[in-house]
């Protein structure tokens, strides 16, 4: 959590407005408002997280980035943040597209079902992975849409989204993800941090 | 049991009451195109304003509220009506804040109302008093935080009625407070609230005691219009489920059917006991003008249909509160609110409160109400504070 944290945090330039979607607990925003900026807002759909939020005095509403986030007026934040909620949606690609529009760039960071671990259970055990990052049964599972790296990848080349940065985790690892490692990156992180702009 | 207090004395009316009170000496310009002078603005507050003047929240009354927030209501001996959110130790200490409420005015509780006296006749005013807005109450009140000598509220605070009344609030002065938090509110009243507001003004209006509004002129009280629509009310303040569940088909001290039109169910009792109690302490007049002053209210329209005109000039932090079982002024209501802030990039917070307590869930004891709102309002105070520094 932390290493993603910072990854983010040093994605951001200071002092710029940021909207955290899927803001949870607000740790995330927490840290980036002691590290980038006071300006951050979040969107959460769980009421108790966002009493949570709310108690520490941080700025948060209650909603649904499917449809709540057309409310917010086109690029009115510098950076809105997507952490490891993509794949919960019912319509991805629908958010994505929102995001674009709400944030002038976007962060979105991706839990890889492409990391060996997660293929190796499948492969071998002939079971629904689960993992550290992605710790759910088949059954129970708020992930609806799972992607690897490889994926979202393809995905932000074949819908022309611009990739400014794209980094991979492994535990505490960062590298940077490019054309020629991308099989690579796919296979041995945990996680993708992609930031894009439409 | 309460048609029997035809004879009942009006002791809001002719008790004199020890209340906090200033005269507004300079005029004020209703929207009605009247204009008032001279009037009373009664108040009460809380705790201790501190060096800085940093610490003062502003709180909103609803619609039969009055300025006891909290302690022991003279006027009553209950406990104020804010009793859970305001006090030492509670979600707004009073051992760290300056609270302030005034009687709004159309009141009954000492601000200028229809129950005042006419100097000149020497009789009460009656139906004789101007029609106030929501925007005439608080521009009255920003004469009270003048007076006070406090440049800059930390907060306006308010439920229902009180929660159109720190909207208003923030339109009206927008550099005048850091932090707002309308609670269970609307922008704009529903054609739904208009219609519940006339049925209890036509209850009070077909009263024959009414007296087109001049009954004290009679020594006459319309406490069955009163009492009717204070049930009325009173049944959209809670929510169906809080109501089966409290009531169900519970009989009132008896086994059976009565077959008569007595109160056999417990349901019947509650509601004659809130009619009843209810006249002692409010004025039928008063109900005409406030409910009216909801109905009138439409922020929106105050700036040509476009609510986040509103709110353009201010840098108010905004907190919107609602409540899941809240059908008067239901989420989606309050949502507008959040909408219309959000689309101007104003700071706003918003969570709707699981509760089956109906509207009148924030008055009433709901601990993650409480709770987060304590906590939000703590925290808040905090970070402003820090941030100074």
């Amino acid at each position: 959590m932390k290493e993603e944290f910072n990854i983010i945090s040093n994605l951001i330039e200071k002092n710029t407005r940021v909207l955290d979607v899927g803001c949870g607990n607000g740790d995330l925003m927490k840290f980036l408002q002691e590290n980038r900026t006071k300006d951050i807002r979040g969107l959460e759909i769980s009421k108790e997280k966002v009493q949570n939020c709310l108690s520490k005095g941080l700025t948060v509403i209650e909603g649904n980035a499917e449809s709540d986030l057309k409310q917010f007026p086109k690029s009115s934040f510098d950076y809105v943040i997507l952490s490891q909620t993509l794949q919960a949606f019912l319509n991805p690609e629908l958010v994505i597209n929102e995001l674009l529009k709400v944030g002038k760039k976007v962060i979105v960071t991706i839990p890889n079902f492409g990391y060996w671990r997660v293929r190796l259970q499948l492969l071998f055990k002939g079971t629904m992975p689960v993992t550290e990052n992605l710790p759910h049964e088949w059954y129970n599972t708020p992930n609806l849409h799972m992607c690897t790296i490889k994926d979202f990848y393809n995905f932000c080349s074949t819908k022309n989204i611009k990739i400014f940065k794209s980094i991979a985790l492994k535990k505490s690892r960062i590298s940077e993800i490019n054309e020629s490692n991308l099989n690579y990156k796919n296979l041995d992180s945990h996680l993708g941090i992609f930031l894009i702009e439409s | 049991m309460f048609f029997s207090h035809n004879s009942v004395s009006k002791i809001i009316m002719n008790k004199n009451i020890d209340t906090k009170k200033i005269i507004i000496s300079n005029p004020l310009k209703l929207d009605c195109g009247k204009e008032i002078n001279n009037f009373p603005i009664a108040y009460e507050t809380y705790g201790e304003l501190n060096s800085e003047k940093s610490n003062a929240i502003l709180v909103f009354h609803a619609l039969t509220g009055d300025q006891y927030v909290s302690g022991k209501n003279p006027i009553t001996n209950k406990d104020g009506w804010w009793s859970y959110v305001v006090g030492e130790n509670k979600p707004i200490d009073t051992n760290k804040f300056f609270v302030i409420c005034a009687n709004v005015i159309g009141g009954c509780m000492g601000s200028y109302g229809p129950n005042a006296i006419n100097v000149s006749t020497g009789k009460q005013i009656g139906t004789d008093f101007p029609i106030i807005t929501i925007n005439d109450m608080v521009n009255a009140q920003y004469e009270l935080i003048k007076y006070l000598e406090i440049d800059k509220l930390f907060a306006v605070v308010g439920g229902s009625m009180g929660g159109m009344q720190v909207l208003q609030f923030v339109a009206n002065f927008p550099d005048k407070a850091k932090l707002a938090i309308p609670i269970a509110c609307t922008s704009s009243h529903s054609a739904q609230n208009i219609a519940f507001n006339e049925l209890g003004r036509q209850a009070i209006m077909a009263d024959s005691k009414w007296e087109n509004g001049f009954y004290s002129n009679y020594k006459l009280n319309p406490d069955k219009g009163l009492a009717v629509a204070r049930m009325a009310a009173h049944i959209t303040y809670l929510s169906e489920k809080g109501l089966q569940e409290k009531f169900g088909r519970k009989l009132q001290d008896r086994d059976s059917l009565r077959y008569g039109f007595e109160a056999d169910f417990q349901i019947e009792s509650y509601l004659r006991y809130q009619g009843s109690v209810f006249v002692d302490r409010f004025d039928a007049n008063s109900y005409l003008y406030i409910t009216r002053a909801m109905d009138y209210f439409d922020l929106s329209k105050q700036y040509k249909g476009n609510l986040s005109d509103a709110f353009k000039k201010t840098k108010t932090k905004f907190f919107v509160i609602s409540f899941t079982s809240d059908w008067l002024y239901p989420t989606s209501e309050n949502r507008e609110i959040v909408i219309a802030l959000n689309s101007i990039g104003a700071d706003v917070g918003f969570v709707e409160i699981e509760s089956d307590k109906g509207h009148d869930s924030f008055l009433l004891d709901v601990p993650s109400f409480l709770k987060t709102l304590g906590d939000y309002i703590n925290s808040t105070y905090k970070i402003i504070n820090e941030r100074r520094i």
